[in-house]
């Protein structure tokens, strides 16, 4: 048919003609602007007064930002640089910076030492974060503690080593015992590792000058590094204490049960400040008279107990979440109940509850602020008490507020796009 | 063969049992468990018992009728310096939970309104949302609590440009309505002022209330009975206004605004709230706010656009679709989180000590405490307090939970 029709017509066209270009309101830049922007009249209003915010923000903040001064001694020089041009007085950042981030107290020739243990901080966390990186470097990670302590604290290295030597004899003692029964490794896993440490403590006592570098009292530590020190040492600890109170408030022992849901419960319904108040003047009355904790030690002790018990709900949330035939598998298979959870359970349940986990650790960071309400001079504690109340500086507050922002942002919103980008790693369906 | 269906034999309980078999093994465990509980409590008890401090002042409640000696700058309910510990502790809980209340009403109004505008078409609102969800969720309440407060306790004008001159010209600034006040003493506001008839416009508000619920009742049982839709919202909204509009014109105005004025030195008539109430408020309801926000955006997120589709596709207007399809699905994955943000602000209202709000943290916790020293008494107190408000209100979560939970196996 058409072969006819095309013999009798002078011309036809053998090739397709290529689309026209889409009219210019159709595409490009231009397009964008009309569907996300100018869509309706409600989203032009919305438009503008979104734009009228970001310029109002932005001319409030470009000129404090580029006019603001970061030389000075005092907050009258500040004024006279500035001149009025609106700049902020950032000559306060300059000057205070190493107490921001160390405290007051801490020496400042000794100060190379935690920025040596913060910058040992990168190689030894991320192999528990990335899991493609080589399983060795995880040794990094099971030693950074003690070296981590021993730059901070100083002292003598015999602490420390026998800390670890402690630690390892327990594991071996451990692995040794655990055909035996788990409970029973783990009784011989603490004793040796008991044992280890008492004969740790007996030589130092008398050898402290062996290895030994100046030592720094806890009291004496403070800034952004206090929140540092608390953040990290509270969640590592209490990460296995809630799995541990997770499993203990599934179990079917009553006795067992009733504790982990007492305390579960009784910690997550009161604030943190009440804990703290604990660990300030209530928790000594509970210790062998004479027994003098620091008062870091006993912060540290409130507030793992603090986030063990958030952490464990999580870690519930992740038991849960498991199909009830895993369970029963690992019963099927044989496997008494420390091997069923801890081969078959546990690393399906923890990879589930990480990014809860994570979200907890970023609100405990967060959280380590608190201690300022009991006279701890940690960033805020820093800023509200000697930083704003010396005479040179009284007045700043935006500059050091701002301060204090960037650097707990920088922290959280790292650890929280971390969370984000390992959820998007552990996600096994196929969206 | 005959082994096989042998009855086992009857064995007597042996020894060895309580650790090899698995029938007895759980009592084994539960009997060192509580060996091990009973003895560290029994060790902590006992080394509070050989204390020195406590053995010399015991442990006493007496001190909470003793005379407080201390002021208190909020007074919700009548207070003296020369009333009793107790009487500043109780009012102490009524500012934590008037700070709590009007940060959860806040905070939801903010939470909804950036969750639902970060998920809109608009590039700019959501990234500004994105933004403020970000900025909030990272840096810790504290903060954000002393800069509120620094904020409104110095950059807001002080009282005297208030005033107005003794040459009778207008002051430097004037009042913001004729209501509003801010100044660095704290913002004044307008108060609703009673008279004795006042409680009748109350209770006739209160019984229209109760009377909308009736009214929607009403008619969902028209609906189902009969299948005849009985108008709502505007008997709803005229139900609401109209009987205590007529009440209080009746009784010649039984409730009254007070708003402030301007005296000779300082602010007559209306309510102050001071930096500290507006520092806790503000910032909680914006920094919960935040919070809110994720879980509204989860929330909505959470109903697959196949259920929007198949309720277009049965008839149902966008209204309705809204109404009776999404919002029951989204309400059940936002409701849990939501509760659970309340909780966070009651808990975090305790941070009021940072900037000197006398709630019970303030006033048992703060004052009380160091005045008699009896820090075991008021810690526990303090925290019986949360503990309670904490317990109840996940009681009546989970009965909604179980009310609103997808019925399955």
């Amino acid at each position: 048919m058409s072969d006819a029709h095309a013999h009798s017509i002078a011309f036809v066209r053998e090739t397709e003609l290529p689309p026209a270009p889409p009219p210019t309101a159709e595409t490009g830049a231009v397009k964008w602007v009309r569907e996300n922007l100018f869509s309706s009249i409600f989203n032009t209003i919305m438009t503008i007064l979104g734009l009228l915010i970001v310029l109002y923000l932005l001319s409030g903040l470009i000129p404090w930002i580029v006019n603001g001064t970061w030389e000075g001694a005092s907050i009258r020089d500040c004024r006279e640089t500035l001149q009025g041009s609106g700049g902020g007085c950032f000559a306060v950042l300059a000057e205070r910076w190493p107490q921001l981030l160390f405290g007051f107290q801490y020496p400042d020739y000794l100060r190379w030492r935690p920025s040596l243990a913060f910058a040992l901080l990168f190689l030894a966390v991320p192999p528990v974060l990335f899991f493609k990186l080589p399983r060795w470097m995880l040794v990094i990670t099971a030693l950074y503690p003690f070296v981590a302590y021993w730059l901070i604290w100083g002292g003598t290295a015999i602490t420390p080593i026998f800390a670890l030597i402690g630690v390892i004899a327990g594991y071996f003692a451990f692995t040794r015992v655990e055909r035996q029964g788990f409970v029973l490794g783990l009784l011989a896993g603490v004793i040796v590792a008991a044992i280890m440490w008492w004969i740790g403590g007996y030589i130092a006592a008398e050898e402290p000058g062996w290895l030994r570098i100046e030592a720094v009292p806890s009291r004496e530590m403070g800034g952004f590094m206090l929140n540092m020190i608390l953040g990290i040492v509270c969640v590592s600890l209490s990460i296995p204490i809630g799995i541990v109170l997770a499993l203990g408030r599934q179990s079917r022992l009553p006795v067992v049960k009733g504790f982990c849901v007492v305390f579960i419960e009784f910690v997550r319904g009161v604030p943190l400040i009440t804990l703290l108040f604990v660990a300030n003047v209530v928790l000594a009355y509970f210790l062998p008279p004479g027994t003098n904790f620091d008062l870091i030690v006993r912060v540290i002790i409130m507030i793992t107990m603090f986030s063990s018990a958030y952490i464990a709900e999580v870690i519930r949330g992740g038991l849960a979440a498991l199909p009830k035939g895993q369970y029963e598998a690992g019963d099927s298979l044989g496997l008494d109940y420390a091997q069923s959870m801890r081969l078959i359970v546990l690393p399906q349940a923890l990879k589930i509850s990480i990014p809860g986990i994570v979200n907890v650790a970023v609100g405990l960071f967060k959280d380590t602020t608190l201690v300022s309400v009991i006279s701890m001079f940690d960033l805020v504690g820093m800023i509200r008490g000697p930083i704003l109340s010396s005479t040179a500086w009284t007045g700043v507050y935006w500059e050091l507020w701002a301060a204090a922002c960037v650097l707990f942002f920088v922290v959280c919103y790292g650890i929280s796009q971390y969370s984000q980008w390992l959820e998007r790693q552990l996600r096994t369906d196929h969206r | 063969m005959t082994t096989m269906t042998d009855p086992p034999k009857a064995e007597g309980f042996r020894i060895g049992q309580l650790i090899n078999d698995k029938r007895y093994r759980s009592y084994t465990f539960q009997f060192i468990a509580l060996v091990l509980l009973i003895l560290s409590f029994g060790w902590l008890i006992n080394n509070a018992m050989n204390n020195p401090i406590l053995q010399r002042v015991g442990i006493d409640f007496g001190f909470l009728s003793d005379p407080a000696g201390y002021d208190i700058n909020q007074q919700p309910i009548e207070y003296t310096s020369q009333s009793s510990h107790l009487r500043a502790a109780i009012i102490g809980a009524i500012n934590t939970l008037i700070v709590a209340f009007l940060a959860c009403v806040t905070a939801t109004i903010f939470g909804v309104i950036a969750g639902v505008l970060r998920l809109s078409n608009n590039w700019i609102i959501s990234k500004l949302m994105a933004v403020y969800v970000e900025m909030f969720r990272n840096i810790p309440v504290l903060i954000w609590i002393i800069i509120i407060f620094t904020v409104a306790a110095n950059t807001f004008p002080p009282i005297a440009e208030f005033r107005i001159p003794r040459d009778g010209s207008d002051a430097e600034r004037g009042l913001l309505f004729g209501m509003f006040a801010a100044t660095n003493q704290g913002v004044f506001i307008p108060r609703l002022v009673f008279e004795s008839a006042g409680w009748l416009v109350i209770g006739t508000f209160l019984a229209s209330i109760v009377g909308v619920f009736g009214l929607r009742r009403y008619a969902r049982h028209k609906l189902y009975s009969e299948g005849r839709i009985v108008p709502v919202l505007w008997p709803s909204i005229a139900l609401l206004i109209v009987p205590t509009v007529l009440m209080q014109l009746l009784l010649g105005s039984p409730v009254g605004v007070e708003n402030p004025e301007m005296g000779r030195f300082r602010f007559e008539g209306g309510f102050l709230m001071r930096p500290s109430l507006i520092a806790l408020w503000f910032a909680l309801s914006i920094y919960t706010g935040a919070f809110i926000a994720e879980n509204v955006r989860a929330g909505i997120l959470a109903v697959s656009k196949g259920q929007t589709e198949a309720a277009a596709a049965l008839g149902l207007r966008p209204g309705r679709v809204m109404s009776l399809v999404v919002l029951p699905q989204a309400l059940r994955v936002i409701i849990p989180p939501l509760i659970s943000q309340y909780l966070n602000i009651t808990k975090n209202t305790s941070l009021a000590i940072a900037v000197g709000y006398m709630d019970l943290t303030g006033t048992l916790g703060g004052i009380t405490l160091n005045q008699t020293g009896r820090a075991l008494e008021c810690v526990l107190l303090l925290m019986a307090f949360y503990l309670t408000f904490s317990l109840a209100i996940s009681a009546i979560m989970n009965v909604y939970n179980n009310s609103v939970a997808l019925k399955e196996r």
